[in-house]
């Protein structure tokens, strides 16, 4: 891999690939030296424009737990906040020696922009792009929900015939956009449930099924319901009324959840609006693999990590 | 005594015909085969096609108040190069041109450089702030004598402001033209709104909200009798409903730009914000709603929408970056490629789309028959059977952004005759002293 820009393209090889490294890599955290020497020497720069601790502490984790130099560039209180251009960034980071770059940024296609150009030669490693992308969450909850199945055995399986219901802001969503394409490529069937205004004015070239009622996909007995942090901006921008009407149509409230099977899992990408998207019961019930994202995500950038800067990079992707 | 004598041989006019042509003191003297004239400057117009000066009706030539991106000089000479021999500039410059004294500052500015007529666009509203009438009046009868008003960049989205723009132009046979962009349904839009704008994650800009607007405004046209011009239509909906307004008689023009005749959205996919521009790129079906529309008449003009930017408004990410494309030096070749050699139209067609129709619109004179004997002398020789790798060097404004860059195109300008001198002779522009001098020496 020269970057990881998105998932739409991977094929179901490369990202079952990408799944087994982190398996390895999940065994490291079992030890007591949580530490691999693999990129001692590499400089990782996590280049964040807009805030996410979650995301930045995961980046923070992955790299040191690979013995990489991890410097973190924040947008603010830097020069990026007093008008330096994302081209006078790269390049300075470029000048600086950077091996790879962990970009979040708040305009769609910026982690591309930076790849294709020519300003810096580094890896570049989208961690969130606008309402684009974040291929690493879709492949850290692709690696969750292949675990929850298949356990100690999940090395090579991919998610054939897996029924996923992704629920709430599609439109904004990059890990919707993200586990769309990977979820398609790993065999599973995704379908989309969300307000007409909160999904993209045309699904017709997106691998999916979709509907507006959250009751009727539960119908269908899902194996993942994956909800999606709502905002609350969106309310007045006229998307939905208020929270009480959103809550009662599209949130996972007890009465829901009472209608999952057992093993039917509940995912979000996180940090949860509990009451609002996702009741505190739904949250913290066994089904929940909340926190279990949250470790497999520091699995999962490790091993992209490790396939970005270890040994020769390819010429192109 | 004229300041060049020009001798023609052979071009072919866009009727089909060839002659040669003699220019002298501005006019064209004699049409004819085989012309002479001691001392004339001779063009071997063998195998190329003469144009009438092509006429603009939509350009930014961003000066005063944003010289870092194109001046009048800049500007004019990124017209020459490409044939036209008139330009209407945009009124968003600052100050904005919705006084006598900018528009007069323009226009003298496009005198004093001399490589195309410069005819100074007014602004609808005081500043372009939608609320106010500018002092339409006072433009119109100014030295620069303004014609078309358009708030462009901007829609006048106000409709009893727009009902009260399109009354009061009458007054002064002016037209209004409108960018047809319902601002609510477009806030913070990056491109058009379809399948590829909800997976790139880029924010839609819905065909209905210029659809919206035209429908609107050819309603009010109607209403007050007044005439309406459409910037650059974008949409197969925009195309239906000016159908529409001209079978009921609507005194509605209407022009499209060279990249929505070439150009579709899914070169957004690259996130180069080259081909970021406003409105936006649009499907396939609109680029062939348009061809058709263009050659059917329903669409009267091509103009350029020619908007040049600093290198730092496009090297950065797509939502950073700024709207628009330099258009001027391609805009022929693009028509070339997109309507000539596809067999849409016929060169003279293009003549008509690209300078008769237009200089109508805006009232420009000496455009209605080019190719006669008394004419003024505005016309451009093209080579058609030329390819060009478009690159860099063959921009001259100072905008680079073009997203034919790395294109092969069709055609080439060899020589444009602007008032009867020279601006483009064998491929090159004439230097600015020249022009100058003969631009002096024409206003006598």
């Amino acid at each position: 891999m020269r970057h990881l820009l998105s998932t739409k393209g991977i094929d179901r090889a490369t990202a079952v690939g990408i799944l087994d490294v982190a398996e390895d890599m999940a065994d490291v955290a079992t030890r007591e030296v949580k530490k691999l020497p693999t990129l001692r020497g590499k400089t990782v720069i996590n280049l964040f424009f807009e805030d996410s601790t979650r995301t930045r502490t995961s980046f923070e984790l992955a790299a040191k737990r690979l013995s990489a130099d991890l410097v973190t560039f924040s947008a603010k209180g830097s020069s990026v906040s007093k008008g330096e251009s994302l081209k006078d960034t790269a390049q300075t980071l470029a000048a600086m020696g950077a091996d790879a770059v962990v970009i979040r940024h708040s305009a769609s296609g910026a982690a591309h922009v930076l790849a294709q150009s020519g300003w810096i030669d580094a890896a570049i490693l989208n961690a969130g792009d606008g309402t684009h992308e974040h291929p690493t969450q879709a492949l850290l909850d692709a690696y969750t929900m292949r675990k929850r199945l298949h356990g100690v055995a999940s090395r090579g399986r991919d998610l054939d015939g897996l029924r996923v219901t992704i629920v709430g802001d599609i439109l904004h969503s990059r890990v919707a956009r993200s586990n769309v394409w990977l979820l398609e490529a790993l065999g599973a069937s995704v379908t989309l449930v969300a307000p007409a205004t909160l999904l993209p004015s045309d699904l017709s070239t997106w691998p999916v099924t979709y509907g507006y009622s959250f009751d009727a996909a539960l119908d269908q007995s899902p194996d993942v319901v994956m909800m999606l942090r709502i905002q609350a901006e969106r309310m007045s921008a006229a998307f939905f009324p208020n929270a009480r009407e959103y809550a009662r149509e599209w949130g996972l409230d007890d009465e829901r959840l009472d209608r999952l099977r057992a093993d039917t899992m509940v995912m979000h990408p996180g940090p949860m609006n509990r009451g609002l998207e996702i009741s505190a019961r739904a949250a913290d019930s066994p089904r929940s693999t909340v926190l279990e994202q949250v470790a497999n995500g520091v699995s999962i950038r490790m091993a992209v990590l490790y396939l970005l800067l270890s040994g020769e990079r390819e010429a192109d992707q | 005594m004229s300041p060049t004598t020009l001798l023609i041989t052979a071009a072919t006019l866009p009727d089909g015909s060839h002659t040669d042509i003699l220019v002298e003191h501005g006019t064209i003297t004699e049409l004819g085969a085989r012309l002479s004239r001691a001392g004339a400057t001779t063009v071997d117009g063998d195998g190329l096609q003469a144009l009438p000066g092509l006429v603009d009706l939509h350009t930014h030539l961003r000066e005063p108040g944003f010289e870092q991106s194109e001046t009048v000089l800049t500007g004019s000479r990124a017209a020459a190069i490409g044939g036209f021999t008139a330009v209407h500039a945009m009124a968003n410059t600052s100050p904005v041109a919705d006084t006598a004294g900018v528009v007069e500052q323009v226009h003298s500015l496009g005198e004093q450089h001399g490589y195309v007529t410069v005819r100074p666009i007014g602004a609808v509203t005081m500043g372009l702030a939608g609320t106010q009438l500018s002092e339409i009046g006072a433009m119109a009868g100014s030295r620069a004598g303004v014609t078309v008003f358009s708030d462009d960049g901007k829609c006048v989205a106000d409709a009893l402001l727009m009902r009260r723009a399109l009354e009061y132009v009458k007054t002064f046979d002016g037209v209004i033209a409108q960018h047809a962009q319902e601002p609510r349904l477009t806030e913070g839009a990056q491109m058009n709104e379809g399948a590829l704008s909800g997976e790139l994650g880029l924010r839609g800009w819905p065909a209905v909200a210029e659809e919206a607007i035209i429908a609107r405004d050819v309603l009010l046209a109607h209403h007050v009798g007044a005439r309406l011009h459409i910037c650059h239509l974008s949409t197969a909906g925009s195309v239906e409903v000016i159908r529409w307004a001209k079978a009921r008689g609507i005194a509605v023009t209407a022009e499209v730009t060279p990249h929505h005749l070439l150009l579709t959205e899914e070169l957004a996919r690259s996130y180069d914000p080259r081909f970021k521009v406003n409105p936006p790129l649009r499907r396939d079906e609109d680029v062939q709603a348009l061809r058709t529309a263009l050659a059917d008449g329903t669409i009267d003009i091509v103009a350029t929408d020619h908007a040049p930017h600093p290198m730092e408004s496009k090297e950065c990410a797509w939502d950073e970056a700024s709207f628009g494309m330099v258009g001027l030096e391609s805009a022929l070749s693009v028509v070339q490629l997109a309507m000539v050699d596809s067999g849409l139209i016929g060169w003279a067609d293009v003549a008509r789309v690209l300078s008769t129709t237009p200089a109508r619109i805006g009232r420009l004179a000496g455009y209605s028959d080019p190719f006669a004997v008394g004419a003024p002398a505005q016309f451009t020789l093209v080579d058609p059977s030329a390819r060009r790798e478009f690159a860099v060097g063959q921009l001259h404004g100072k905008g680079v952004n073009s997203p034919y860059l790395g294109r092969t195109l069709p055609g080439r300008v060899v020589a444009t005759v602007h008032d009867g001198y020279a601006t483009v002779l064998d491929g090159e522009l004439v230097d600015a002293a020249t022009v100058a001098q003969n631009a002096r020496v024409h206003r006598g």
